[in-house]
């Protein structure tokens, strides 16, 4: 049956796909296919590399893997290790965890508190980066911003968190920043277990831990594990955090966006900012196959059910 | 039982008080900032309660412009992912063209593993070389160049979920392909292409990095890197300017979501937002 | 109006063969069922005169023109969609108008024109609704009243009466009866309902696996049924098969099958054909020739244990498991008193059964031309 069907003739076809090939092949394959080539060269924004780069083979990698510098003060291997971090303890641990907490207690809310609570989660997704990133400006402030304030009312020490301690500072943004994704995701996750289920758990007098223990978390497996592989994916690439601390101070805070930021656009050197950016890229090529394998399964699942 | 079954709820309702309270302290600021004279970064209640900010920034001339500029990108970008992104879903959806497959898997693997972050410098290079760095129209495309991969999966899943019968009875009514196309899909698929370009619209709003990179004059820059200018650069920050402002540069963003939200649920398409 | 002739019509998809090779000629204001399982290959046919589907070979022609690679829209065809695939951001005046707007028919006559078919159809005061806003059997007739407003070469339908509810079907079926006989329109008609067949066609072409079995007037197929595919799924129940072995006793033929009792018969040429190939043959007697017997009384009977004892108002339906494992259904008139799992026999004329020779294709009878 599925090869039946009105067919829109392949000539047709390729002139209604041209104008997106067109700027998806400028902005998307080209540039990733520039970023190997230049990752290759000492180009740079000034100077006669500029114009006429040279083709310096693997030397941006070496560079970057050289274990003189590698760990040193700005370094790649650091920015590396904190995106590591970052990615476990701000997506996995943060957002994920708190996604399903989130979902999970919302179960049990009225409707009404129910979008309440989704509304103040969503409204940390949906705000506009500088607008988020001004709000925590001015929440994290040392003298006057409201963590602080609310930290001196309960009797604790106030703190200059941008500076003393940036890098808990953006894991606790980015958790905050994007657990309204998880929680949508887990919520429509745990709507779509059939109600009979848990009901039948009630009547056992299964408590809600074992509920979700036994029943849910099973069932909505696939789920989580799709959310794991993009929130790690996003996470991975987030640039938001430059809004907070740029990367400061002295690169406790310096992930890997930032990094590359840093190398390409503040010194200008586009050979080893693209070398970094391959080896982004390839980190990402591999959830993007684990999550592609994944949802390909799943389809073949749902194939055979029909 | 029954008393477990309490004991439970007031549990639940205490961790979702907490969690609500500690997701929205970092915004609370901004319900009472804008409306206050002399607003500063404490937590204060506004004394009277005024609009004299917003009069303010509507007062700013480069506050203005930025916003205007963030809309002529974002409408800019909308128009043109809208129209691509429809077309070439169609084709996605109903041809038989030889290597479709593999073309959305190419797409999907790209449009995944090229992030901004990672391509910022071959498309500085790909935009110096067009030469239309510092242009409206470099912000543009490569929005939509960026936004396209995802609005076409978007869009394909809603075409593939109209019936092919739609298109064919045109067909044997005496259609050409082009006309049960505009005739038929393109009404049906208005949800879709709703949903599509309030997702890019939002993108580009909120952008920062691919103008903060292609831009460099001031007043080309959208009002997401005019912000970050104002409180990141401009010495101190003129605080109860920049609250009101923020507020205001969030309103279509909130607005839109709100609409869409309401209007179609929210839905997961292929990873939206991100 | 006009005729249409499929010429040796061939579909493959990739090495499958979905129709081998057909050749169908449908005369100008025939109303002609594709009927056959699902799978068969009957919607693919409809879907290769319309236009929508290439065949991989082969030709059609519609009035005499040949059509095998002209779009649907050069066809001049109506067509009426199992799912009706009316257009839900289109009121149903706009629905049913769309055929004469994309041929640039003025706006006013249009609309005037699709008054009056809704109004023949019954659905004149719908016509300011959209889709969803009427029923599933209004949405029906909208998509007929789509197919008829304007004057085709032929009408296609693709299942229309599947999606509606029991009751509905029956008043649908008459309804398209009357229009098509009233009109005297060509129609080409795919279901899987047998009844639907019988009742609407002029003629049924029977379809199995991508090849037309039989194609004939609806009352020869119920009553000579080409093969045993055709016999069991034409009629409802469908005609009963019992498998026998034919001995020969001279000019006699003696059939005897597990629960099979008959009369020796008299052979004639047809028969001695198909029994010089093979001894094994397939009795078919429909439903209602059979009628509940006591004891070992008749000489053509059919005997094994009570199944089901279904009453059904007028009639009874009866089935019996056979000694052998069949099981046969009678159709009988009134009700019968009879216990389950208690031994039963049917009786059944000798002029009131079918033979089909161990390929399963029909023996003519004694007294037709072995020609036909």
């Amino acid at each position: 049956m599925s090869s039946r069907g009105a067919k829109v003739s392949s000539r047709t076809g390729v002139a209604f796909m041209t104008p997106a090939a067109l700027l998806i092949g400028l902005f998307v394959v080209f540039p990733f296919f520039w970023i190997i080539a230049v990752s290759f060269s000492n180009r740079s924004l000034l100077g006669a590399n500029a114009l006429h780069p040279q083709f310096v083979g693997l030397k941006n990698y070496l560079d970057l893997f050289d274990p003189a510098t590698f760990w040193g003060q700005g370094g790649f291997g650091p920015s590396l290790w904190l995106t590591i971090q970052f990615v476990v303890f701000s997506a996995l641990c943060g957002q994920v965890l708190l996604g399903l907490v989130l979902a999970w207690i919302s179960r049990e809310l009225s409707p009404r508190a129910k979008s309440l609570l989704h509304g103040i989660v969503m409204l940390a997704w949906i705000l506009p980066d500088v607008v988020v990133g001004f709000a925590w400006f001015a929440y994290l402030d040392r003298d006057a911003g409201t963590l602080n304030q609310l930290l001196r009312g309960l009797n604790f020490p106030a703190a200059d968190f941008l500076i003393e301690h940036p890098f808990l500072t953006i894991c606790m943004f980015n958790a905050w920043r994007g657990a309204a994704f998880s929680m949508m995701l887990f919520d429509a996750a745990l709507q779509s277990i059939p109600p009979s289920y848990l009901e039948t758990a009630d009547v056992v007098g299964a408590s809600s831990w074992q509920k979700l223990r036994d029943i849910v978390l099973p069932l909505i497996r696939g789920h989580i594990v799709t959310d794991l592989i993009l929130i790690t994916m996003w996470t991975f690439n987030v640039f938001t955090p430059f809004l907070l601390t740029a990367g400061g101070p002295s690169f406790e805070s310096d992930i890997l966006p930032i990094y590359t930021y840093r190398i390409a656009f503040k010194s200008f050197e586009f050979g080893k900012g693209a070398a970094i950016g391959v080896i982004v890229m390839l980190i990402n090529l591999a959830f993007s196959l684990a999550y592609l394998r994944l949802a390909q399964r799943g389809l073949r699942k749902k194939g055979k059910a029909a | 039982m029954n008393r477990r079954k309490l004991v439970s709820r007031i549990v639940f309702s205490v961790c979702a008080a907490l969690l609500g309270v500690a997701f929205a302290l970092p915004l609370i600021w901004f319900v009472f900032a804008p409306f206050n004279a002399q607003a500063d970064l404490d937590l204060a209640l506004p004394k009277p309660p005024t609009l004299a900010n917003f009069a303010r920034v509507f007062a700013n001339g480069a506050a203005v412009g930025a916003l205007l500029n963030s809309l002529l990108q974002a409408f800019g970008t909308v128009l043109l992912v809208a129209t691509t992104a429809t077309l070439a879903a169609y084709a996605l959806a109903r041809t038989t063209l030889r290597g479709k497959r593999v073309i959305e898997y190419v797409l999907l693997l790209f449009s995944s593993v090229v992030s901004g972050s990672a391509a910022m410098v071959p498309i500085f290079l790909i935009v110096n070389a067009l030469g239309l760095i510092d242009t409206q129209l470099a912000v543009i495309l490569v929005f939509a160049g960026g936004l396209l991969p995802t609005a076409m999966f978007i869009l394909r899943d809603f075409i593939a979920s109209i019936p092919r019968g739609y298109e064919e009875s045109a067909l044997v009514a005496g259609a050409s392909q082009w006309r049960a196309f505009v005739d038929v899909v393109v009404p049906v698929l208005r949800p879709g292409v709703t949903i599509a370009a309030v997702w890019a619209f939002v993108q580009v709003w909120g952008g920062f990095l691919i103008p903060f990179v292609l831009l460099r004059s001031e007043q080309r820059m959208p009002a997401s890197v005019e912000i970050y200018s104002f409180y990141s650069q401009a010495g101190t920050p003129i605080v109860p300017l920049l609250a009101a402002y923020s507020v205001l540069y969030s309103l279509p963003v909130i607005a839109l979501y709100w609409y869409v939200n309401r209007k179609y649920g929210f839905r997961f398409f292929g990873g939206i937002k991100s | 109006m006009a005729s249409i002739q499929l010429d040796k019509i061939g579909k493959s998809f990739g090495a499958v063969d979905t129709i081998r090779e057909i050749d169908l000629a449908i005369d100008d204001g025939e109303f002609v069922c594709l009927l056959g399982p699902s799978g068969c290959g009957k919607t693919t046919t409809l879907r290769m005169i319309a236009g929508l589907e290439q065949p991989s070979r082969g030709s059609i022609r519609i009035g005499g023109r040949d059509v095998t690679c002209a779009q649907p829209k050069d066809r001049n065809i109506g067509m009426v969609f199992q799912d009706y695939a009316l257009y839900p951001h289109m009121t149903i005046a706009d629905n049913i108008a769309y055929p004469l707007k994309v041929r640039g028919v003025a706006e006013a006559t249009r609309h005037e024109k699709a008054r009056e078919i809704a109004e023949v159809l019954h659905i004149g005061q719908l016509l300011d609704r959209l889709p969803a806003q009427i029923s599933g059997g209004q949405q029906q007739r909208t998509s007929l009243a789509r197919a008829l407003v304007h004057p085709a070469a032929a009408f296609l339908f693709d299942e229309p009466l599947s999606n509606l509810d029991a009751r509905m079907r029956v008043e649908a079926r008459a309804f398209l009866h009357h229009l098509q006989r009233s009109r005297g329109m060509t129609a080409v008609y795919v279901t899987h309902d047998q009844a639907e067949a019988m009742a609407l066609s002029t003629r049924i072409a029977v379809m199995c696996a991508g090849d037309i079995v039989q194609y004939a007037p609806p009352l020869e197929i119920y009553r000579r049924p080409a093969t045993t595919f055709v016999a069991g799924f034409v009629g409802d129940p469908p005609m009963n098969l019992v498998a026998a072995q034919a001995t020969r006793n001279g000019h006699d033929v003696a059939l005897r099958g597990a629960g099979l009792q008959m009369a020796p018969i008299v052979s004639w040429p047809a028969l001695d054909l198909a029994l010089e190939r093979s001894d094994r043959v397939t009795v078919g007697v429909r439903p209602e020739h059979l009628r509940i017997t006591a004891g070992d009384v008749a000489t053509n009977r059919l005997h094994g244990k009570l199944f089901a004892n279904e009453a059904m108002g007028p009639e009874s339906l009866v089935t019996l498991d056979l000694d052998g494992g069949v099981r046969v259904t009678a159709r009988i008139f009134g009700d019968a008193s009879l216990r389950i799992e208690s031994d039963a026999a049917f009786a059944f004329d000798a002029d009131r059964f079918t033979l089909f020779d161990a390929q399963g294709v029909r023996i003519p009878g004694a007294a037709e031309d072995p020609s036909n």
